[in-house]
């Protein structure tokens, strides 16, 4: 029975006249009506407040507040995901998995992440000599930047420098206080203090006065390695005096900030100033004939005897070298993703593997399925790693030979052509394993990059034969 | 006492018809019946589109009504009421796809608007191909109204 007949059920047993009838269903209409338009109306005067309002200023922020969680209080969105980040979700081809460990007093992790020389022990052989063949374990999130350096086995195998934390850790507060207000002069400081003693000044991994203005929100580069890596990078180009801050468009800084770390490079001379080889461009063999020109070596191979470089995580200069890049897609476009939070655009500060988030991170230019551009990205990376395999028995095949023949005592020309090829090979070789993305970054230059890396290594095995 | 009843009755029409007004007013009701885009834009949900069509090759000659509502009274405002009743719903409870995505309705009114513009150049290619074919001019012109 509708509710309509009911009601004229009830007024009919009643006996009352018909209008009464009507009135009293006009009045519940009316009432529910007038109800859900108030519920609509606050829901619209909600949205538009959210409208108006990016963020509500609960605290005051300075250039001097180093501490996220306050941050935080005028940002809770983004503050919640870059919390995020100490989540350990694997990827295909990276990604780290929590692996349990009891903790001692030397190093009280309970969590690591796996390690990547026991997934591939060619890597202790290409490396061999470095703290690097000692413990290699995957990277985790940038919640974990400072305890996982802190702690890696890699601090006892070699004397660290204070210069590692300029980008495992929020530096900007300690080297204004370093250098008396002067940014540079507290790197060059931090720079060749041994790194237990530097640990002492920083507290936080990287947090949001690392690459955000405190008054404007703005991005910033506050690094002074990348400010003088960019600055000679462009330099080369004709471009005196390059600052990104002022110079940079919004959507460069947006990769700009990342830039900031994820690139190659080394601690030049006794004073170990960090630097990022880029006087000569980005590409590899610019890269490489910078570090040729300065005598650079990383160490020297304790089979082979070649001076022999390591290729860092040069994320930043592979991604340079790609479509993406070409298209004027920034790191953030990808890794830090707009999402809806009721009317406000908030970019995620969840910073992670696009592979995670694939909706957000793709799917606002590619219009295909999820299912569709997982597959696109993994076949690059599938590919891009079965040639890293090949390079990576290319170059243990001719550290095998140049090790037996320097056991045997040759000491002729072939022997240092043999060494100069190894680190031609083996850098090529490590600037694409160290890179993380396995290739997706830019496909075809990881595979150029690769190909080369392998005829360097047999070039080697020819010369000695 | 007998007329208690018709002053409650009276009171709470009218206000009712009150809060309902003040809703519609509050939430720029009128704007959604006017032809102005930037009343897409109201809930910012389409301000990407928005801006970019302010860009884009066609703001100079459509706004959005020309290509996202039939060219006729009654078509356009059937399809204002239906799109009005899909985008308020989704907005309000929050429950929608993102990246956004048009639904086959909108999409064919769209493809109908290019061919109505449009018609001399499209019989000279239509001529050529079997009608009911895959061919869609928005294929391969999906940007030219606003990327994406």
């Amino acid at each position: 029975m509708s509710p309509l007949s009911r009601i004229r059920r009830a007024h009919a047993m009643k006996g009352e006249g018909g209008w009464a009838r009507w009135t009293l269903l006009l009045v519940l209409v009316a009432a529910i009506a007038g109800l859900l338009a108030m519920l609509l109306l606050g829901n619209i005067a909600e949205r538009k407040q959210e409208a108006k309002n990016p963020f509500f200023r609960v605290v005051e922020l300075t250039d001097q507040t180093e501490d996220p969680e306050i941050w935080g209080k005028n940002f809770p969105y983004q503050y919640d995901g870059y919390r995020r980040t100490v989540d350990q979700t694997r990827t295909r081809y990276g990604g780290s998995e929590a692996i349990a460990r009891t903790p001692s007093d030397a190093d009280p992790r309970s969590i690591v992440a796996q390690s990547r020389l026991e997934e591939d022990p060619r890597l202790k052989r290409m490396w061999d000599g470095y703290a690097f063949s000692v413990d290699f374990r995957e990277e985790r999130g940038h919640a974990f930047m400072l305890v996982d350096q802190e702690f890696t086995d890699r601090q006892h195998a070699a004397k660290q420098p204070g210069a590692c934390l300029h980008c495992h850790a929020s530096v900007y507060l300690a080297y204004e206080k370093l250098g008396d207000g002067d940014i540079t002069a507290g790197f060059e400081k931090m720079n060749q203090m041994p790194y237990a003693e530097a640990r002492q000044h920083v507290t936080h991994p990287v947090a949001c006065i690392d690459c955000h203005d405190p008054e404007t929100m703005q991005l910033r580069v506050t690094r002074p390695g990348f400010l003088e890596g960019i600055r000679a990078l462009e330099a080369m180009k004709g471009v005196a005096d390059y600052d990104p801050n002022t110079m940079a468009t919004r959507q460069e800084m947006r990769s700009f900030v990342c830039g900031q770390c994820h690139v190659e490079y080394y601690f030049k001379g006794p004073e170990k100033r960090l630097t990022y080889p880029w006087a000569k461009g980005l590409k590899i063999e610019q890269v490489l004939e910078y570090y040729d020109e300065d005598g650079h070596k990383d160490w020297t191979h304790a089979r082979t005897g070649a001076d022999v470089l390591k290729a860092q995580h040069p994320e930043f200069e592979m991604w340079s070298q790609g479509i993406h890049a070409r298209s004027g897609v920034a790191c953030a476009d990808c890794h830090m993703p707009y999402q809806r939070v009721g009317a406000l655009k908030v970019s995620d500060h969840h910073i992670r593997s696009p592979l995670l988030n694939v909706n957000a991170a793709c799917q606002s230019c590619h219009h295909f399925p999820e299912a569709e551009m997982l597959a696109r990205a993994e076949q690059i990376q599938s590919r891009t790693f079965a040639l890293r395999n090949r390079a990576m028995d290319a170059l243990v095949d001719l550290i095998d030979d140049l090790e037996e023949a320097t056991v045997a005592g040759r000491t002729d020309e072939a022997i240092g052509e043999a060494r100069r090829l190894q680190r031609q090979a083996q850098f090529r070789l490590d600037y694409v394993e160290a890179e993380n993305s396995m290739g997706f970054h830019a496909p075809q230059e990881a595979a150029r990059i690769l190909a080369e890396s392998i005829d360097y290594s047999r070039q080697g095995q020819l010369i000695l034969k | 006492m007998r007329f208690i009843f018709p002053i409650i009755a009276a009171v709470v029409v009218g206000a009712s018809i009150a809060a309902v007004g003040f809703t519609f007013v509050f939430a720029h009701g009128t704007s959604y019946l006017s032809n102005d885009p930037a009343a897409c834009a109201n809930c910012h949900i389409m301000t990407e589109q928005y801006d970019a069509w302010s860009r884009g090759s066609h703001h100079a000659v459509a706004v959005c009504n020309d290509c996202h509502a039939p060219h006729d009274l009654i078509g356009k405002y059937t399809t204002k009421a239906i799109n009005g009743w899909n985008h308020s719903k989704a907005f309000t409870t929050g429950n929608f796809v993102e990246p956004i995505q048009i639904t086959a309705r909108n999409r064919a009114i769209t493809e109908h608007a290019c061919r109505s513009c449009h018609a001399d150049l499209v019989q000279m290619i239509d001529a050529n191909h079997r009608p009911g074919g895959e061919l869609a001019c928005l294929r391969c012109h999906a940007s030219v109204g606003h990327m994406q």
